[in-house]
């Protein structure tokens, strides 16, 4: 262990992870127990695994004889999610911006209120006033030209995509203990146990979200939300082929493929960020990590709006409206796009990597002393 | 809470056999209240810290290997009670716990497949998934959707019973007493482990020294009033399921992560550093539930269990630390005992060790040689340092003496004549069947077993 101080929260975690590993009745609910298993110690980087590999389904809680009020306190789903947030920050890349994810509500609010601001200067300074309140037929290049959109969108994707990387890499050699791990065949596992998220069950009766009682709503909202994100992603990388490849410029019919994904897409993101934030609201504090709440609302906030935008955009792109709701939802887009590698949406990449190294764990039945 | 209309069914206790009863009940028509002692959160007594049942079954459950079948189960248990069990009893018990996996099921409980550790019970025990008090919420939840009244923090303080008749329970329910009437009673609140008074009774001071593993609020007091109201008792005061424990365990409800599993790898000793039981006797599992007693019997109540470094990662992670030092003489200074004294003990044991191949998986080779008490089993030289030692407690899982019941679950009185509507299930009547001794999981399979039956001879009872 290094000399700084251990932090409160992974603290806790060791002597919750220590509790249960006398205990283990747990075991069949999700992967984090047989994981537990594997070792007798738990260091900060296999608590930060752990960490991340809970879905935070609350069916150990409900299920604990030693939740709270008994004196041992057992609360696994808070104090991981605890952990699981304070561990994105630490391997944020690059660190100086990891504070990002203390004051993650105000920080993306803040970066999508300049991004919507810096559009409708742009349009105005660049173009003229009347560009942003004129009828344009739907040519959102009218307002802001093709390459433009590209480069800027471009630009801060690809930084989006490094930063996320360059963090993930540093959770990865961490967790592994600076040795490669996965494999073909962990991936697979993992992509299969992502995409039916095979732990957000309870081990079969669903997550505790709206009561005490089991149910597969919280489930059901992250697959809308889930699947709408990459349903939009898809219908972005179907008009980038039409664009570039076959020389077809938007705007497409409403029964082109790029709008019909998107439009679908678009739905799971109204659906699904609405079901998961009002679940939140109903959700027992204790289950999670209050001190980061606003960091899963933006996050919400954000999808909900990109789709809201989007579609409001879409259906008023012959009227005047049009170069205002440009500005608004490319502003949100960007301070999504921005915001990628310190907010909510990390959480996606880092459970996933957790679960690649549990499947390549099981596999070579790794046991650690 | 309406106390003046009569219930049909009145449940006195919130755990497996309780609820197995209530749920039968309300199945069967009737209107059924269940009062629990406890608060919600501890509702469930010992339940609550349960992880399997014992059943015998065809071989076909998704989560278990197989078969069990009726014999083999019968033969588990005349071995583990030297044959003080009710055969009837006991073989009704064996032959209705092939209905429990199902019936499990009906009602929302869900098994997963044995827990790390515990690989040898994959054939016997039925796992309950997320453990007892996940099973207990499926139970709960059963019984809410059954419309059955269940009131927390509702001891019973009194019984009225007339010539081995139940009339009503009354209640401490919100400060003030109430009376609960009923046409039939089923008694399913527990041993009274939880007890250190009634326990001096039978233990001396020795029983000061006992952790109570489950819940604080088994303490016997409805055991009493039924012996007091012409009940017939059954079994051994003094017998109860007992195990070595970390001695720094809660004194109450500590469950089943302080248990320890080291004391095959190494030795334990008294407070004086001897030794005084064969570590090795039989395998782990078999010998888990003597230590208790054992240690129950030593000066204070306190062992010790001392392994090397060669054995400390073989046995299951404790919850507390172990204690630990480079030499033998500074590890007895920790542990408060004779230096010298627990250096001869060990260097006597080293010297007894016999050469042989260690495999804790069987009855291996690996013992001492004229030494007493020998290891005869799994006997190797504690001698490479750092040492660990655990300080061991008796920790009381439940007790024996109970209610005598017959083949319904009916309570039998004094004159050997069944009461007219009162039953009994659970740890209440356990010592029909473990006479002594005790097999893992079949304290849920008494609870399921019999809960059902008075659940079903309250409920006919009620109906006519
Ligand atoms: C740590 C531990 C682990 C165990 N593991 C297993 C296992 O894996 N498998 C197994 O088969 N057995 C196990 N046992 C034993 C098992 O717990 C008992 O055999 C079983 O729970 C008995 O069920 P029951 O319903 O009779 O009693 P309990 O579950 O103890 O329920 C008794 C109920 O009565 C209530 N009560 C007590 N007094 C009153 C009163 N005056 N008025 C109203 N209510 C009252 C209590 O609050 C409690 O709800 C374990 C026990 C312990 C302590
Ligand atoms: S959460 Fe509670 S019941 Fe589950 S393994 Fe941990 S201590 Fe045991
Ligand atoms: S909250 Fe759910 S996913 Fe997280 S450790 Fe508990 S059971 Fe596993």
């Amino acid at each position: 262990m290094n000399l700084a101080v251990r932090p409160e929260s992974l603290v806790e975690a060791d002597r919750l992870m220590t509790i249960c590993n006398a205990c283990r009745y747990c075991e069949g609910l999700c992967a984090v127990f047989p994981a537990m298993e594997m070792r007798r110690t738990f260091a900060d980087a296999d608590l930060n695994y752990l960490a991340n590999l809970c879905h935070q389904c609350g069916a150990c809680y409900t299920d604990c004889q030693y939740a709270p009020p008994h004196e041992f306190k057992v609360n696994v789903p808070g104090v991981l999610a605890k952990v699981r947030n304070e561990s994105y920050a630490q391997y944020a890349w690059p660190h100086f911006l990891s504070g990002a994810f203390e004051r993650n509500g105000l920080v993306i609010t803040l970066l999508t209120s300049v991004g919507v601001a810096a559009f409708i200067f742009g349009f105005v300074a660049v173009k003229d006033p009347a560009v942003l309140f004129g009828r344009h037929a739907g040519d959102f290049y009218k307002v802001m030209p093709h390459n433009a959109m590209v480069a800027l969108f471009g630009t801060v994707f690809l930084y989006s995509i490094l930063a996320c990387v360059l963090s993930l890499r540093t959770f990865w050699r961490d967790i592994n203990g600076g040795k490669s791990g996965g494999g073909f065949a962990a991936f697979w596992q993992a992509v299969g146990d992502s995409a039916h998220l095979r732990y957000l069950h309870g081990g079969g009766g669903g997550c505790t979200s709206e009561d005490d009682k089991p149910s597969p709503s919280r489930r059901i909202y992250h697959h809308f939300t889930f699947y709408g994100f990459m349903l939009c992603f898809a219908s972005t990388s179907v008009a980038t082929v039409y664009h570039y490849v076959f020389g077809w410029k938007a705007p497409y019919a409403y029964y082109d493929l790029p709008v019909v994904l998107g439009s679908l897409g678009g739905i799971g993101l109204l659906i699904g960020p609405a079901g998961l934030y009002l679940l939140s609201r109903q959700r027992d504090p204790v289950l999670t990590d209050t001190a980061h709440r606003d960091m899963n609302t933006a996050f919400l906030a954000m999808l909900f709006l990109t789709s809201l935008t989007g579609f409001a955009l879409m259906l008023l792109r012959d009227t005047g409206a049009m170069g205002m709701l440009l500005a608004i939802h490319l502003g949100v887009v960007l301070g999504l796009f921005l915001s990628m590698p310190y907010g909510k949406f990390v959480h996606g990449l880092y459970r996933f990597l957790a679960l690649v190294k549990y499947a390549a764990d099981v596999r070579t039945g790794k046991f650690v002393d | 809470m309406n106390f003046n209309e009569p219930f049909d069914v009145v449940v006195a206790g919130g755990g497996n056999a309780a609820l197995c009863a209530a749920i039968t009940a309300a199945r069967a028509g009737c209107s059924v209240i269940v009062l629990e002692g406890a608060p919600e959160f501890y509702r469930g007594g010992n339940t609550r810290h349960t992880r399997n049942l014992r059943c015998s079954h065809d071989g076909t459950a998704p989560t278990m290997s197989g078969p069990y079948e009726q014999a083999e189960f019968l033969d588990d248990l005349y071995r583990v009670t030297a044959g003080q069990t009710d055969k009837l009893l006991a073989e009704l018990t064996i032959a209705k716990s092939r209905e429990l996996l199902g019936w499990m099921d009906e009602q929302g409980v869900r098994f997963q497949p044995p827990l790390g550790g515990t690989l040898s019970l994959g054939k016997t025990n039925a796992f309950f998934l997320g453990g007892g008090r996940g099973m207990l919420n499926m139970l709960y939840r059963r019984a809410e959707k059954l419309g059955i009244t269940v009131l927390y923090e509702a001891p019973v303080t009194a019984l009225q019973i007339e010539d081995g008749y139940f009339v009503s329970a009354t209640i401490n329910y919100q400060g003030r007493p109430q009376q609960v009437r009923g046409k039939a009673l089923v008694a399913a609140c527990g041993g009274f482990e939880a007890n250190i008074e009634w326990l001096r009774e039978y233990w001396g001071d020795a029983a000061d020294n006992f952790v109570i593993r489950g819940t604080p609020y088994n303490r016997g007091d409805v055991l009493r009033m039924l012996h007091a109201a012409n009940v017939m008792p059954v079994g051994d005061p003094t017998q109860c399921h007992a195990v070595a424990l970390d001695a720094r365990s809660p004194k109450f409800d500590g469950g089943i992560a302080t248990r320890l599993d080291s004391i095959v790898f190494g030795i334990v000793v008294n407070r004086d550093a001897q030794r005084f039981y064969d570590e090795g006797e039989d395998t782990w599992p078999k010998r888990y539930a003597i230590w208790g007693r054992l240690i129950a019997q030593q000066p204070d109540q306190i062992a010790y269990t001392i392994v090397d470094s060669k054995s400390f990662h073989s046995f299951m992670p404790s919850i507390f630390p172990a204690i630990s030092a480079p030499t033998l003489g500074e590890l007895a200074g920790k542990l408060t005992l004779d230096p010298a004294a627990l250096q001869k003990t060990i260097a006597d044991f080293n010297a007894a060790v016999r050469p042989g191949t260690f495999d804790y998986t069987i009855l291996d080779d690996c013992r001492t040689e004229g030494l007493t008490p020998p290891k005869t089993h799994w006997a190797q030289t504690i001698d490479k340092p750092p040492y660990y030692a655990y300080p061991l407690r008796p920790g009381i899982t439940f007790t024996y003496l109970g209610v005598r019941v017959n083949a319904e679950s009916r309570m039998l009185l004094n004159d050997g004549k069944p009461s007219g509507n009162m039953f009994a299930a659970g740890e209440i009547m356990a010592g029909n069947v473990l006479g002594k001794g005790y097999l893992a999981g079949i304290g849920m399979t008494i609870g399921a077993v019999f809960g059902r039956l008075a659940g079903q001879g309250a409920s006919t009872h009620a109906r006519n």
